[in-house]
């Protein structure tokens, strides 16, 4: 494993534990507010087009 | 800066992992907002995207994270005095509280943001409130002032099915409040009974719950005075439209059982002898002592499960609420 501060396996394994949930928390909130757009906008296509 | 923030900047025990910032959010409280808000939502009976619905309870979790981050920072010296909590991330130095505080206002504000552009702004501005009273109003006013501090400050607790019930619906009507209500008239006779067998940690770290100022006789008395007051307010959903027989049969009882321990409560001795805890994590192992607040405590929390998952089921099944209300005018016309 990395360690490229020299801080020891534990805290590394904490340091990489650490970056791996802020990078699925980034990720879920970018899908998340994709998702939430497109629900949005295709709420407001629809009532600009109505069949 | 006050002088309770004395840990801020505590000796790091072990390197922070992961989960030391999920115990930050204390997910158990968060699982039983998710509840009730989750039922606050379906009772409003409006069509929602199941999409965004996901999206409002998921707001309203990370809110309620966001706030016991806040909670847990500001509250660190109180928790370190305390055997119950001082092995919570920040008093024990595992997370720095300026993280803590950190990690608190950003989930907050993502939260509320959220919230206010994928739901409605009614909603993101019921969710921002709670948060606020909960982290400001209790956590940094009430909790160290007055013994009134869960009466006061259970307001916060209570909100989360009227923040569902406008994330669907748009609007807070009555039987929402009714909800609240709910939650709030049983916060004190839950938590009395609790800090009734664990008062000396509550005095050892300054804290005024009712036991420590007013006495373990007081305390009894007013959980009885608050449980007769609960009691009619479960009932309530089912004159205003709100619960059907299922609930109705399931307050009644479970009420019927809740005033019977509360009075049997006050007429115990439970809380004379300042702990009655066989160890120092224990919620419900408690001497003979302390039974009779423990069997409350245990109780409550199983009655308010209970009648919130009526509402649910009956929600689920189409059970048609009662309007007991509506019907007993009709009679007296």
């Amino acid at each position: 494993m990395s360690d490229p501060w020299n801080e020891g396996p534990k805290a590394a394994a904490a340091r990489r534990g650490r970056s791996i949930a802020i990078a699925l928390g980034l990720v879920a909130f970018v899908v998340l507010v994709f998702v939430v757009t497109i629900i949005k906008m295709g709420a407001n296509v629809i009532a600009a087009h109505p069949a | 800066m006050t002088d309770h923030v004395v840990h801020d900047m505590p000796v790091s025990v072990a390197p922070a992992r992961w989960q030391d910032y999920v115990q930050l959010l204390k997910p158990r409280v968060m699982s039983l907002v998710i509840f009730t808000a989750l039922t606050g939502l379906l009772c409003a009976r409006t069509p929602m995207n199941p999409v965004l619905a996901g999206v409002a309870i998921l707001c309203i979790a990370v809110g309620a994270g966001g706030s016991a981050a806040l909670n847990m920072w500001y509250d660190s010296d109180i928790d370190a005095r305390m055997r119950r909590t001082r092995g919570r991330p920040v008093p024990s130095g595992r997370v720095q509280g300026a993280d803590a505080l950190a990690l608190g206002i950003t989930l907050s504000l993502f939260s509320v943001g959220l919230m206010g552009l994928a739901v409605n702004w009614l909603s993101a501005g019921l969710l921002g409130f709670t948060i606020l009273f909960y982290a400001v109003v209790y956590t940094m006013w009430l909790k160290r002032s007055t013994a009134q501090n869960i009466v006061i400050g259970g307001l916060a607790g209570a909100l989360p099915p009227a923040v569902g019930w406008a994330a669907a619906s748009g609007t807070a009507p009555l039987n929402a409040w009714l909800l609240v209500a709910i939650i709030f008239m049983w916060t004190p006779p839950h938590f009395w009974a609790l800090s009734l067998y664990t008062q000396s940690d509550y005095a050892k770290a300054g804290v005024p719950m009712m036991p420590v100022v007013k006495g373990a006789a007081s305390t009894r008395r007013q959980i009885l005075g608050y449980s007769l007051l609960l009691i009619p307010l479960c009932l309530a959903p089912a004159f205003t439209g709100l619960g059907g027989a299922i609930y109705l049969s399931i307050a009644a009882g479970g009420g019927a059982i809740f005033l019977a321990l509360a009075a049997r409560l006050a007429a115990s001795r439970a809380g004379d002898v300042v702990d009655e805890r066989l160890s120092d994590q224990a919620l419900y192992d408690v001497r003979a002592g302390g039974k009779a607040a423990r069997n409350l405590f245990a109780f409550s929390i199983l009655y308010l499960f209970v009648m919130f998952a009526a509402l649910l089921v009956e929600r689920m099944l189409g059970v048609e609420p009662l309007h007991l209300l509506a019907t007993l005018k009709g009679m007296a016309l």
